[in-house]
């Protein structure tokens, strides 16, 4: 059994300060993903505030944040109710820890990386997807190269089908879909996922690989026979 | 070992998580240019990637979930400080 990754740790126990990748180094084709972390003197200003005990700053740390951490959770284990409890508690517990935050990182980085672990908490809870997201931490030596060799004719053609999609995303191990959904639909850096996950950049990079090569080949055996030109 | 325009599939699809995660642009790479299953495979993965952010947009929490953060912040500083807070 591979020694889990400790999720009761506070969040910025071991955030390593990793910014060899910022968001200057963004490629060009990613620039229609929106900027996570853009200077923001306001929130700058309610975080201050909100560590300082102002209940109304806290108040619109949370109205800035929660469709993120919600959304986060709701993908994570794909039920309202338990995003819902998941999302309290991780602002109840990031009322009790901002005084720690000392913006080594991102805010966003950082209390991403507070909920991902009530998420991972709740996910152990249940004994779900536990072998999968550690064996997703590891570095799995070479996949068997060849696996994603495909008929060119199998292709996507740019035309996904959401719900064959959310599908796919759904079945993925948790930790391949902890980490696509952090890169592809939630637009964080490798090196602010490394932070967040404990684990080095290159394997965010390599498992979101894994993750994508996972759905690419659940969603060609979706693709009608018909429209493979 | 070998050049890169000789690079096989296996090779080249062993540096993709690296190129792609990079985000080099790798348009003009020599394995690309000669590769059609590869060119495919990079296409589907960044359709995919594409797809995400469309196919995901973020939910609106329900309203009750602050109404219990306030309410259990409350009996949480009801146990901390029995002192009622100057405001
Ligand atoms: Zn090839």
């Amino acid at each position: 059994m591979p020694r889990p990754p400790s999720p009761a740790q506070s969040p910025d126990a071991t955030m390593p300060k990793r910014n060899e990748e910022t968001a200057a180094s963004r490629p060009a084709g990613r620039t229609s993903f929106t900027s996570i972390n853009p200077p923001n003197p306001i929130e700058d200003d309610v975080l201050a505030r909100a560590q300082a005990g102002d209940h109304q700053a806290f108040a619109q740390l949370y109205a800035l944040h929660k469709r993120r951490i919600y959304s986060l959770c709701l993908r994570m284990v794909g039920n309202i109710a338990e995003a819902e409890d998941l999302t309290q508690e991780a602002f109840l517990q990031l009322h009790r820890k901002i005084g720690t935050f000392r913006g080594d990182s991102a805010f966003s980085t950082w209390l991403h990386r507070l909920a991902i672990n009530v998420v991972l908490m709740q996910l152990r809870k249940k004994g779900l997807s536990l072998i999968s997201l550690d064996e997703a931490m590891e570095p799995t030596p070479e996949e068997g190269p060849g696996r994603s060799f495909g008929a060119p004719d199998l292709t996507l053609t740019g035309a996904i089908d959401r719900l064959a999609l959310e599908r796919a995303v759904a079945d993925l191990p948790a930790g391949y879909r902890l980490i696509f959904i952090l890169h592809d639909v939630e637009g964080f850096e490798h090196n602010e996922i490394a932070s967040m996950l404990d684990c080095s950049i290159g394997n965010s990079k390599s498992q979101l690989h894994k993750a994508r090569l996972k759905l690419r080949d659940a969603l060609r055996k979706h693709l009608p026979q018909e429209t493979q030109l | 070992m070998t050049h890169p325009g000789e690079m096989s599939c296996a090779e080249f699809q062993a540096h993709l998580p690296e190129l792609i995660g990079s985000g080099q642009d790798m348009s003009n790479h020599p394995h690309l240019r000669e590769c059609e299953l590869c060119r495919a495979l990079l296409a589907d993965l960044q359709t995919i990637a594409d797809a995400a952010r469309q196919l995901f947009p973020q939910e609106e929490p329900p309203a009750e979930i602050w109404d219990k953060i306030e309410s259990a912040l409350k009996s949480e500083d009801g146990k901390e400080e029995s002192l009622p807070k100057s405001k």
